[in-house]
């Protein structure tokens, strides 16, 4: 048989078919036999399931959650400086971002930053673009909200320091 | 006067049995397909998740009803009586055990001791059709319609191997008494003599239930749900209902015809034993061994692929018929020659 793959080119596969069963195959039920024993055994195999309220998953390092802002350890001020990137670039138009002057060093820092979780996609570019890595992808995935005033998330939720986020913080520079 | 009463309560035991068994089987049945899947399946009402058969009640009797417009009124909501009403007819005639003395009084462990049992059995089963096929045309849906079609000639087909390989039986054990068929395998059961019977009553078994891999009456993947895509509500359960009634019932008869009933091969276990004791017992072994046979059920469903329609006539009548053809001859033959 031949397959064209998507590319174009082409590539044989043989597909094996006895066309000669011999009459035990025939029959077809010990082959019956041996499929129903199959089943039997799958019974006893470990399950997948997760009893999700009860049990949680915790999502690995890649995992792309709802986007934070990180707040420096030391200094308890959120790394942002306000640029505007992370707005500019999001394709889903979900950062809204208000700078103001401070007399921190930075000299930038965001009056309002929100993002509107019925809007965002977790793309994740924001986190990419970000030339302060102040905002990364959380591991949170349990977003719930009954209006859609609620869903937009100001720097009351979005702020999160960094320490709790040192999973993600390592993945990033590893994979810079 | 006493004799009608003694019959209602019966009934009435009987009845209470065959719900409270198949209710438990909706549960072992998604149970064990969970297993099967690596799933869990229901675990959330009370423990293991055993309440849930109630919560599904409960829910299926609140649910609202729906008549599509130009549905047939009166046969919409007929055909899933008449399912219901064959289902739980069935198992009038079905021993399951010998009797209890109570009083000094014996009552027989039958609803109905009619010595055509087996005749019964046979006629009513393919009444069940009725209820599949009217529900399909009373929809007034091409796939109930088409599911309804595929229904009654799957049933009409397997119907004629299903009696011929009991035919082997009723020659084997010399009487069409179901009570006494099961006597007869005190010591050997039939399936020793019957080997080809058993076989070919299982498969037109699996396929007067409309179980994988014989469902193309419902046939989800192309048919919605076949006959009872237009059923909502308590109506659906009837058909639900009706459908797990007919596996125990199937099950009870392969049991009844081909693995002893009650009896244990070789070894008599009840001979010495107290006639209300024992009939206990026999209950027990009788149904245990229908589960069995039930367990069975859920496993082929899980593992056959669904026939296709050409598939399933080429079956059952190039195949089943001849062979249950063959093995009437042959166990006639051998019946005269020794
Ligand atoms: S890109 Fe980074 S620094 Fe710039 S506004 Fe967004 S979060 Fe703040
Ligand atoms: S993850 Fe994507 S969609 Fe969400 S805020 Fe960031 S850039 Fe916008």
């Amino acid at each position: 048989m031949t397959q064209t793959k998507i590319d174009g080119r082409a590539k044989t596969r043989e597909i094996k078919r006895k066309a000669n069963l011999n009459l035990l195959e025939r029959l077809y039920l010990p082959e019956i036999f041996k499929g129903l024993s199959i089943t039997f055994r799958q019974i006893f195999k470990p399950k997948f399931t997760f009893e999700y309220p009860d049990v949680k998953w915790q999502p690995p390092a890649s995992f792309r959650g709802r986007p934070v802002l990180v707040v420096d350890d030391e200094t308890g001020v959120e790394r942002c400086v306000a640029c505007g990137l992370c707005a500019r670039v999001c394709p889903a138009l979900a950062i809204e971002v208000v700078a103001d002057e401070t007399e921190l060093d930075k000299e930038r820092y965001p009056k309002k930053f929100e993002i509107n979780m019925l809007r965002c996609i977790y793309c994740g570019l924001c986190e990419e673009v970000c030339p302060e890595e102040a905002i990364v992808m959380s591991k949170e995935y349990e977003l719930v909200f009954t209006s859609r005033e609620e869903a937009i998330f100001g720097k009351d939720k979005l702020l999160t320091p960094a320490s709790k986020l040192k999973d993600r913080l390592e993945f990033l520079r590893k994979m810079r | 006067m006493e004799s009608i009463l003694i019959a209602i309560l019966k009934a009435i035991i009987f009845i209470l049995l065959f719900l409270t068994f198949s209710a438990v089987l909706t549960y072992v049945e998604r149970r064990i397909s969970a297993f099967i899947q690596d799933r869990l399946g229901p675990n959330r009402v009370g423990p293991f998740g055993l309440f849930q058969p109630i919560a599904d009640v409960v829910k299926i009797i609140f649910k609202e009803e729906i008549i599509p417009a130009n549905a047939d009124r009166t046969l919409h909501t007929l055909a899933p009586i008449i399912s219901l009403f064959v289902a739980y007819s069935v198992f009038a005639v079905l021993p399951i055990g010998e009797k209890l003395v109570i009083d000094g009084k014996e009552i027989k462990l039958v609803l109905a001791d009619v010595n055509v049992g087996f005749l019964y059995i046979l006629a009513l089963s393919s009444l069940g059709v009725y209820g599949v096929t009217l529900s399909g045309w009373s929809s007034n849906n091409k796939y109930s319609l088409l599911g309804a079609l595929r229904a009654s000639a799957q049933m009409i087909s397997y119907e004629l191997s299903l009696g011929l390989s009991l035919v082997g039986v009723v020659l084997v054990s010399g009487s069409i008494q179901i009570d006494e068929i099961i006597r007869s395998q005190a010591n050997v059961w039939n399936i020793f003599y019957q080997p080809v019977g058993f076989i070919i009553f299982l498969v037109s078994v699996f396929a007067e239930t409309n179980r994988l891999p014989f469902d193309l009456p419902e046939a989800e993947p192309e048919l919605v749900a076949g006959y009872h895509t237009e059923y909502s509500g308590m109506k659906f359960g009837a058909f639900y209902l009706a459908e797990y009634t007919n596996i125990i019932t199937a099950s009870l008869l392969v049991t009844a015809f081909f693995l002893g009933g009650w009896y244990f091969p070789f070894v008599d276990i009840y001979s010495g034993l107290n006639p209300n004791l024992s009939a206990i017992l026999q209950v027990i072994v009788f149904f245990g061994k229908a589960s069995l046979i039930i367990f069975l059920f859920m496993l082929v469903r899980w593992t056959l692929p669904r026939f296709r329609y050409d598939q399933l006539m080429r079956l059952g009548w190039q195949v089943l018929l001849p062979l249950a053809l063959l093995n009437v001859l042959v166990t006639g033959l051998v019946k005269i020659l020794l």
